[in-house]
């Protein structure tokens, strides 16, 4: 009974998270709104006993992706009311959609003839079953192959992403360490004055690098 | 007790207002994406969901992939989303009319 009223109260939270998304003014609240979503979801996640998934969407969704939203959001300067525009036309439209779209979901779920009985409560788990263990022995034995697949995919997404806002800008000077490393005593030091080759004055060589210094 | 069809109908309804979403900030890139993520969220209750009511942990994998292509899908994404609005100063969908499409 306490777990069905923890169910409704997060599944309230949720929606209404879900709600404060889509129609809320500002992208910034609606970033904020998403966290508080992907939050409830990792609650009710641990509600039905997926452990391990629910500490993975709450440090992959509000440690990284969230982040990461909330700062492209902050940092480009959205013209709100522009982009707002529209907002009251397409709604009526919107609702109709996510109506049918609702009503057929839940339509096909609360058929009778689902193949399940899904009126049921979930199996119980024995004592010391450790939902990390055995989603950790499932991975790493029949699903290696595309584990690694998305170590490389992840990858690739961090080459595409840096590739893709990396540029250079024309106004600015680089270090070329290439240069920097190749570049000889002749190209930087001009002998103004010639000294006498004992070089006792103070000044003698001070422009003599250390490397190649015996031209001078 | 919390059954299979409660679990689902929430993630029918958490589908239905982010596609609600889609359709009610057509304009704004940013609200576009966070919707399809919301998406993506209620597909992974749907998995998870199936997983432990009917005792399969394939579903649970499967949650695991689609949070990794999630996670690459919004780094690009957003970093596209950076350098359109550095190309174009806007991110408005209506200005996205180089294809003419």
């Amino acid at each position: 009974m306490f777990v069905q009223i923890l169910f409704y109260a997060f599944s309230a939270i949720l929606l209404a998270a879900a709600l404060g998304v889509i129609a809320s003014r500002n992208p910034v609240h609606s970033a904020l709104s998403l966290v508080l979503a992907f939050f409830t979801s990792a609650a009710l996640w641990l509600l039905i006993e997926v452990e391990f998934l629910a500490i993975v969407l709450v440090l992959v969704y509000v440690g990284a992706v969230m982040v990461l939203f909330l700062f492209v959001v902050m940092m480009l300067d959205v013209n709100i009311e522009r982009v707002r525009g529209g907002f009251i036309r397409h709604a009526g439209l919107g609702l109709v959609v996510a109506s049918l779209v609702a009503a057929q979901m839940i339509g096909v779920f609360w058929a009778r003839d689902l193949g399940v009985d899904a009126t049921l409560g979930a199996p119980p788990l024995p004592d010391d079953y450790s939902n990390t263990r055995a989603l950790g022995e499932v991975l790493y034995t029949q699903y290696v192959y595309p584990f690694e697949l998305a170590a490389v995919l992840l990858l690739v997404a961090i080459v595409a992403a840096i590739t893709l806002t990396l540029r250079q800008r024309p106004g600015l000077k680089p270090q070329d360490v290439a240069k920097q490393v190749a570049v000889r005593r002749e190209d930087r030091v001009r002998l103004v004055k010639d000294v006498d080759a004992a070089g006792t004055g103070p000044g003698a060589d001070r422009d003599a690098s250390p490397r190649g210094g015996e031209g001078a | 007790m919390i059954t299979l069809q409660h679990m689902l109908t929430l993630s029918g309804l958490l589908f239905a207002l982010s596609v609600a979403g889609i359709f009610l900030n057509r304009k704004n890139i940013i609200l576009i994406l966070m919707c399809i993520e919301v998406m993506l969220l209620s597909v992974n209750f749907s998995f998870v969901s199936f997983s432990r009511f009917l005792g399969d942990l394939d579903g649970q994998v499967f949650v695991f992939f689609v949070l990794t292509v999630a996670a690459a899908e919004a780094a690009i994404g957003l970093a596209i989303l950076v350098v359109l609005f550095r190309e174009r100063g806007s991110i408005n969908v209506e200005d996205l009319d180089t294809l003419k499409g």
